[in-house]
């Protein structure tokens, strides 16, 4: 545990390398996750569980996505890094990208996989589809490529695995609740972000789009996006190998 | 005892159930026929303003996007009711605050119908079902927390009349508050609350203010008024809590003969089964403690719902509690038992018209009611009649 500003975050570090910070996606994160031994190998890993996710305290001041990329340049300074790789998933990707508009110069290379955090659709269409009104069969045919493989199955869960698993789904909807999975100003500041940047999604992704990525990488000076196959919103969890290796090769391992 | 009339102002006219997946919330608004509707908002006022000729006060709620309740501005019903009844007391139970975005036009409404009907408000406030969130657009997180600050602030704005006052909160922030026109009742309109949870119980018994309770039945009843008499001793308002504190909403039909009673009571359930709410409409994130949804998860059933429960059965709802219904001596008795069972309350809130109970056997359960019951029921439980009497005896004997 690392204490940032009034916050108890988790925070998992391992591994060699300059450093990486990796900010997870809705689900959390956990260390036996597939794609961390990968990265691991190579690289420095610093992956903390946002507030109010895994066993990081949640603040009652804290209500939005913006609120935790201050905490993070915050655990920056508190970890003495001036600069990283920073590695982004879902709304991880979304802080990610909140970090890199307020200090461009801290953020060295850029991964964002299956972002959301901005608008880049008509107004009568969310560019996001809300998973949290279908049934929860429907949001998982939107959320991975091979459902029947992925999705949690709550009958082999222990409660405490259960508890953090709604933990985080009630964080998740107050972080992005209104507006639906964006804020309405990142999009105006993203071209203050210097790093070259990585944009993936999974081919299957029902949540972003592969336009939705296009637009969202265009907002960055120097972005390009690139598309794993056989993979839905999470391509660090259901194609772990292909995923490190794309990331390990853009960052230069 | 007092007794409302409630009404949902149900529009009932629909496509087979199996037809659509979620009477809430997406069941498209083509269905709804504006004249048909019409006809029933005026019926539906009739039906009020029977009630208040038997000596009943009147109530009403607000849902949205919803045939089981075409009442999605609650306070513009209510002013119509104001001019048009002239002796009842008007009980909006209640305003959503945790899903409206300005508690402060929220105490002007109320104030408004307060002077309206010459001060014969009771000002509700309720959390809302988990259906709202969607069509309220507002986070299912913190909403306990939104709707004691809004509530807070609404009091402050029917009590404060010298100058305006400034309210810089965790949720809501207004520069300058001085509501025209204040309340008709001084310092303001009764204030209830409706809670279906002990822990929300003991807040609104805390702040002395009336606590209303839907459908919970014999056991969760009991926890709730307990859980609120505790709440209402801990805070120093005496040990003594008044039944009319205390408000049950229960499906009521009385028929002068045991068959056009069941017959009534059939009828009435619709309230229950028509109630088809898709699981994601039920249960947003945040809405329940983590907790409980790990109990959900593990099979418990959801109390927002009784819809597939055996509640959907008229004798099922009765054996629970959650319907009283009969001839006036059988629904004297069930009444009655309920009452002792949950250590008694000064309201009951009778859910007297459903679906396709049309006009004139709504009217006839509301005059044997309010004939051959209601009668009693004052007579055995006046208002000064202490709530909670056995948890007395038992601190005595101990």
């Amino acid at each position: 545990m690392a204490k940032v500003a009034d916050i108890d975050l988790e925070l998992f570090e391992s591994g060699k390398g300059s450093p990486v910070l990796f900010l997870h996606g809705g689900e959390g994160f956990s260390q036996g996750q597939p794609f961390v031994a990968p990265l691991t190998a190579k690289r420095r890993l610093i992956a903390p569980s946002h507030p109010g996710f895994g066993k990081s305290s949640l603040p009652e001041w804290l209500d939005n996505v913006d609120d935790i990329a201050h905490i993070y340049l915050e655990l920056l300074d508190a970890l003495d890094l001036d600069k990283v790789d920073i590695i982004g998933c879902s709304i991880g990707g979304w802080i990610a990208a909140e970090m890199a508009t307020k200090t461009p110069e801290r953020v060295n290379r850029l991964v964002m996989a299956g972002p959301v955090g901005v608008k880049v659709g008509s107004q009568d269409k969310l560019d996001i589809p809300d998973i949290f009104a279908v049934p929860q069969a429907d949001a998982n045919k939107l959320l991975y490529h091979d459902p029947a493989k992925m999705a949690p199955d709550t009958k082999k869960m222990t409660d405490d695995e259960l508890a953090a698993m709604f933990r985080n789904r009630e964080t998740l909807a107050l972080l992005v609740w209104e507006p639906w999975m964006h804020s309405t100003k990142l999009k105006h500041r993203l071209h203050r972000v210097k790093s070259p940047a990585l944009f993936i999604r999974g081919g299957s992704d029902g949540l972003v789009s592969d336009n939705y990525l296009k637009a969202y990488a265009a907002l960055l000076p120097n972005a390009r996006t690139l598309t794993i196959p056989a993979a839905g919103h999470a391509p660090h969890l259901e194609q772990p190998e292909a995923f490190a290796s794309a990331v390990l090769e853009f960052l230069g391992a | 005892m007092r007794a409302w009339h409630f009404s949902e102002t149900a529009y009932p006219y629909l496509p087979p159930q199996d037809s659509y997946p979620s009477i809430r919330v997406t069941l498209p608004n083509r269905i709804y026929d504006p004249v048909k509707g019409a006809a029933l908002y005026d019926r539906y006022i009739d039906e009020w303003l029977i009630a208040e000729d038997e000596g009943v006060e009147i109530m009403l709620n607000e849902h949205h996007q919803t045939a089981t309740c075409v009442d999605p501005a609650a306070p513009l019903m209510l002013a119509a009711l104001a001019r048009q009844s002239k002796k009842a007391r008007l009980l909006i139970l209640g305003n959503p605050i945790a899903n409206r975005r300005q508690p402060v036009r929220v105490a002007e409404e109320m104030a408004m119908i307060d002077v309206l009907s010459h001060g014969r408000l009771e000002a509700g406030f309720v959390r809302g079902v988990p259906y709202e969130i969607l069509p309220a657009n507002s986070n299912p997180v913190r909403m306990n927390e939104r709707h004691w600050e809004a509530l807070d602030l609404i009091v402050k704005a029917w009590t404060h009349h010298d100058a305006p006052f400034s309210f810089e909160g965790r949720f809501f922030h207004h520069r300058s508050i001085n509501i025209w026109p204040r309340c008709y009742q001084q310092p303001h309109p009764p204030v209830w609350v409706s809670t279906t949870s002990p822990g929300g119980a003991a807040q609104v018994g805390a702040h002395g203010y009336v606590q209303a309770t839907f459908l919970t039945g014999f056991d969760n009843t009991k926890r709730i008024y307990e859980a609120y008499r505790r709440g209402w001793r801990e805070a120093g308002r005496g040990q003594n809590v008044p039944i009319d504190r205390l408000a049950y909403a229960a499906l009521i039909y009385v028929g002068d003969t045991a068959e056009r009673a069941r017959a009534g009571a059939e009828k009435l359930l619709w309230y229950v089964t028509s109630n088809k709410v898709a699981p994601q409409f039920a249960n947003p994130p945040g809405y329940v403690p983590v907790a409980m949804n790990v109990q959900l998860a593990r099979g418990a059933h959801n109390v927002v719902s009784a819809h597939g429960t055996k509640q959907g059965t008229v004798d099922g709802a009765i054996e629970a509690g959650t319907m009283f219904a009969g001839t006036p001596d059988v629904v004297f008795e069930q009444i009655k038992k309920h009452w002792n069972h949950v250590g008694g309350y000064g309201h009951l809130l009778i859910m007297g018209q459903a679906g396709f109970l049309e006009h004139d056997d709504t009217v006839h359960g509301i005059r044997m009611f309010a004939r051959e019951v209601y009668p009693r029921l004052k007579e055995l439980y006046p208002d000064t009649t202490v709530s909670g009497m056995f948890e007395k005896a038992n601190a005595a004997a101990s």
